[in-house]
């Protein structure tokens, strides 16, 4: 089983990245670009056969450890 | 008085932090991160500056996963002494000891020079020799140091008087490097036993290295 976990950062903390590569973008004539966000995917094989357990098990190491929750927001997508 | 130095995979902040107590006459031990408890009569914890773990995933997010991290937080939970140095300070706000987070800093570079700071509050052991409103010189070194909390989490830091250091110019108007929530340069806790932040006192024990302003920091410390 695999966990994909997305992290960002939270909406209304500034992404310093993200801004930067959207003027990067519209410097570049990507005129249609409204807003980016910068954040990282973290890919988890697991040895589990229960998708629920697995999401259970990666939300607790998003708390404990792969976001930090002051400034970030995670997501998690289990595959089989 | 005695003083451990916590230290990382690393950290490269550690010699110069020993070297600073030293100075100031300290017995210092370097206390290696697999280290499970803190020896006995220590009177002050560092966790120095550095790229701890490579500042993988987070500044200072692998490093609250050591094993000397229990012991500390046990040591910081019964009132002993902790301060966090820029890496350090990043290692303590991840660890839940200090409040807040540490971006990276606004206009993403790497930021290495000197810069002023304003003392805010000299009611703690840090600052006990800096007078209120003292613009002092200390080096800052940092890619994340961009501090960040929120509303409510500012308003109680101010509150009870957590607010020990701004970024200012030499005046002491506010010069904000790097984008950091009220040009906040260090903090400490509710119970003032636990401190953080991104500048370097101890890279200022020297007037001919550009500044000494960081010895009567450090020597806050000492014979309280």
């Amino acid at each position: 089983m695999k966990a994909i976990v997305n992290v960002f950062l939270k909406n209304g903390v500034l992404d310093s990245q993200g801004k930067a590569v959207q003027h990067a973008l519209s410097g570049h004539g990507f005129e249609s670009v409204k807003d980016v966000r910068v954040g990282k995917q973290i890919i988890i094989e697991m040895n589990e056969s229960d998708a629920a357990t697995a999401k259970e098990k990666v939300a607790h190491m998003c708390e404990e450890l792969l976001a930090n929750t002051v400034i970030e927001d995670y997501e998690i997508e289990i595959q089989a | 008085m005695k003083v451990g130095i916590v230290q990382f995979p690393g950290t490269n902040c550690e010699y110069d932090t020993q070297h600073a107590f030293a100075a100031l006459g300290c017995e210092t031990q370097i206390l290696w991160h697999k280290e499970d408890t803190i020896p006995q009569g220590c009177d002050l914890l560092v966790v120095a500056g550095g790229f701890s773990y490579g500042d993988y995933l987070r500044s200072g997010a692998i490093a609250k996963m050591s094993p000397i991290m229990k012991a500390l937080n046990a040591y910081a939970d019964n009132g002993g002494k902790v301060l966090g140095i820029c890496n350090g300070f990043q290692v303590l706000t991840e660890t839940g000891l200090l409040p807040g987070a540490l971006k990276r800093n606004e206009g993403l570079h790497f930021i290495s020079t000197h810069h002023h700071l304003k003392v805010i509050q000299n009611d703690n052991d840090f600052l006990r020799h800096c007078k209120v409103d003292q613009v002092v010189n200390i080096p800052i070194a940092h890619h994340d140091g961009n501090f960040y909390i929120d509303e409510a989490g500012l308003k109680e830091l101010y509150a009870n008087n957590q607010v020990l250091l701004k970024y200012t110019d030499a005046s002491g108007k506010i010069d904000n490097p790097n984008g950091s929530v009220d040009s906040i340069a260090g903090i400490c806790n509710k119970a003032k036993n636990v401190f953080g932040l991104m500048p370097h006192p101890e890279r200022a024990m020297e007037a001919l290295l550009g500044s000494d302003d960081g010895r009567a920091m450090l020597e806050g410390f000492i014979n309280i």
